[in-house]
């Protein structure tokens, strides 16, 4: 397991160096001269000369990009082109909202598509089953755009059981944070739960006709033991797949959510970034995103090793 | 020895007129029709036929796992103990099932869940039957692995299934099926999967456990050497249906039935210089049963008669046939 996890982490380095390329390369991908289109319309020639130098594009691309990387893994990203705010102090600001949001709303999607996977698939052909299934396909045709605003019609206006809007950060008020972060959580949670739910019961039905459920029943376990224990477990390695494809798609809808929902995360400040052409923020939140999906999905990869012990050995 | 030959003294198993239904698109079948018999207390007996004979299907049964199968048992009586298996709901025959019964089946290659070590499933079933503690139980499992003849069993425990062979497998399998002291084993095919040395040693393994812990086995089988080798009496399925039992000797010696005279016919290796001679035909499907003797179409002895009434297992002699001409015909047996 061990040697598993080493050999995983060690593949992320060229991943996390081929991210960081790229975040860089964004810079270039700026129409025309980045420092004419920064500068703006009625900049001097001087105005232009300054930002040319303040970004380093007088020297060669391999140095700046040597020392954008350098500056990078020190934790420093410059400073935002017109607040001249530090990038990192931006992105420590909101990097949490935004993780506790996929955080949340990846727990939510798991602990609702898990159970009503593994039951469906135990009860398959079941009404049980068959109510499960609809509402997965339900899951999976909502688009967030349109759960996001029901569920604020519903439970933060209607209903009024939840603030609609806004986040309170986990260290003011732990119960304020989660309550705020409930509805974007759940909006963000329903598609992915419905995919895990399916893959679930896929896996649990497949598992289920295996010759070692049926030593498991003629050994004579409880059925918890043979579904939670035997079953599961076997079943799991396809929707771990699942959930690690879940995560990507989660940071890319999270721009959309923190949009809709108020939230001060990482991914509304990068769709500001992106229209006044905040070029070292963007490069620094795509590299810490890129990041930290990379990381998860080492994770992802080594967690294979715990639910399969074959692939421990191949490693 | 008892005066039938599928009454034993001392039951473990009695089954009366056990029938077992299957949902198909031909509607519910039967595949298992008024089948009588029992197990002594430490005795084996080889149930045995072709695949598609019923023979496993009854074994289930005695399991109770044949809804597992979206199959159920329509008529009869199984009773383990004197205890009748069939009025238990599903949570009291759970407790029978790996205590008082246990199986062994035909594939060990993955009848051994893959996700975890052999320690953690045999602990698993030491604690779910009998009071121990974990270590108590992992104790005991070491104790089993060695005495099913696995080496090294204090390293083995921890291992998983997929860097065992499939004879350590089946090793593995026996101590888990064993480790509760069931009165009564159920072994499925257990050798068919192994190579032909290690079919061997799995066979000698099972027979010198039952000599230890005096438990009854019902070996099911299509192997007749494997039912030579280790069975006191044999009970032959075919279609679904008892067509004959009889002690091992007399069988061998002298089978009333054709269809158990055709089997010992196509076994290998006894007449080397002769071709091997398998039975014409298949088993006919359930749902297309001939009219009389569901074997008449095979039969190179059949008579006019058999194509008419179905005929009734009769007693001859201590032991039993499904057959109008089992008194006249003096078909060929194998050995002495």
């Amino acid at each position: 397991m061990l040697r598993l996890a080493a050999r995983r982490l060690l593949k992320v380095i060229p991943l996390l160096l081929l991210v960081s390329f790229i975040s860089f390369g964004l810079l270039n991908l700026v129409p025309g001269d980045p420092a004419v289109q920064i500068a703006g319309e009625f900049a001097t020639e001087e105005q232009i000369e300054d930002i040319r130098a303040g970004l380093g594009l007088d020297r060669p691309w391999p140095v700046r990009y040597a020392s954008w990387l350098g500056d990078a893994v020190r934790g420093d990203f410059g400073v935002s082109l017109f607040s001249k705010v530090s990038v990192a102090t931006q992105i420590w600001d909101r990097l949490p909202a935004t993780l506790s949001l996929i955080g949340l709303s990846l727990a939510i999607s798991a602990l609702i598509g898990v159970p009503a996977g593994t039951f469906a698939g135990w009860r398959e052909g079941t009404v049980l089953d068959r109510f499960l299934t609809m509402g997965t396909t339900v899951g999976v045709a909502v688009p967030v755009f349109v759960a996001a605003p029901v569920l604020i019609l519903i439970f933060g206006i209607k209903l009024d059981w939840l603030p609609a809007t806004g986040y309170v950060p986990i260290t003011a008020n732990p119960i304020d944070w989660a309550r705020s972060l409930m509805l974007p959580a759940i909006a963000l949670a329903l598609t992915g739960a419905a995919e895990i739910a399916r893959q679930t019961r896929a896996g649990v039905i497949d598992v289920k006709k295996q010759d070692f459920v049926r030593t498991a029943h003629a050994n004579g376990l409880a059925t918890w033991q043979v579904l939670g224990k035997h079953t599961l477990k076997n079943a799991m390695i396809p929707v771990i797949t699942v959930i690690g494809l879940q995560i990507g798609r989660l940071f890319g809808l999270s721009v959309l959510i923190e949009q809709i929902f108020n939230i001060p995360g990482l991914g509304s400040r990068l769709i500001a970034a992106v229209f006044e052409n905040d070029v070292p923020f963007i490069q620094g939140t795509v590299l810490i995103l890129g990041t930290v999906i990379v990381l998860v999905n080492a994770a992802v990869d080594i967690s294979y090793g715990y639910f399969n012990p074959r692939v421990r050995a191949a490693a | 020895m008892s005066s039938h030959a599928s009454s034993a003294v001392d039951p473990v198993l009695q089954i009366e007129d056990l029938a077992v239904e299957f949902i198909t698109e031909h509607g519910w079948l039967t595949v298992v029709d008024g089948v009588s018999f029992e197990v002594g207390r430490g005795e084996t007996v080889g149930l045995i036929g072709e695949s598609g004979c019923g023979k496993s299907v009854t074994a289930m049964a005695v399991l109770g796992l044949i809804e597992q199968r979206s199959g159920r048992v329509s008529r009869g009586c199984i009773r383990l103990d004197g205890r009748d298996l069939l009025a238990l709901d599903s949570r009291e025959m759970r407790e029978i099932r790996g205590r008082k019964v246990a199986m062994v089946f035909q594939e060990p290659m993955t009848s051994i869940d893959p996700a975890f070590t052999v320690g953690n499933q045999m602990v698993e079933v030491l604690r779910r039957h009998l009071p121990m503690s974990r270590s108590q139980a992992r104790q005991r499992s070491v104790e089993l692995l060695d005495r099913v003849g696995i080496t090294d069993p204090h390293r083995r425990i921890d291992s998983f299934p997929h860097e065992l062979s499939g004879g350590m497998r089946q090793r593995v399998l026996i101590a888990m099926a064993l480790s509760c002291e069931p009165d009564l084993l159920i072994a499925d095919e257990p050798t068919t999967a192994l190579d032909v040395t290690v079919q061997a040693q799995v066979l000698d393994l099972l027979a010198g456990l039952q000599a230890e812990m005096g438990m009854a086995v019902l070996l099911v089988t299509h192997d007749l050497g494997v039912v030579s080798e280790t069975c006191e009496r044999v009970i032959v399925m075919y279609a679904g249906e008892i067509v004959e039992t009889a002690s091992t000797d007399e069988l061998f010696a002298r089978p009333l039935h054709p269809y158990t005279a055709a089997m010992l016919a196509s076994l290998p290796g006894l007449h080397p210089d002769e071709p091997l001679d398998p039975i014409p035909g298949i088993v006919p499907p359930r749902h297309a049963l001939p009219p009389g003797c569901w074997f008449e179409p095979r039969c190179e002895h059949a008579i006019e008669l058999c194509g008419s009434g179905h005929p009734t297992l009769v007693a001859v002699g201590g032991r039993s046939a499904r057959c109008l001409r089992a008194d006249d015909l003096r078909l060929p047996g194998v050995g002495s």
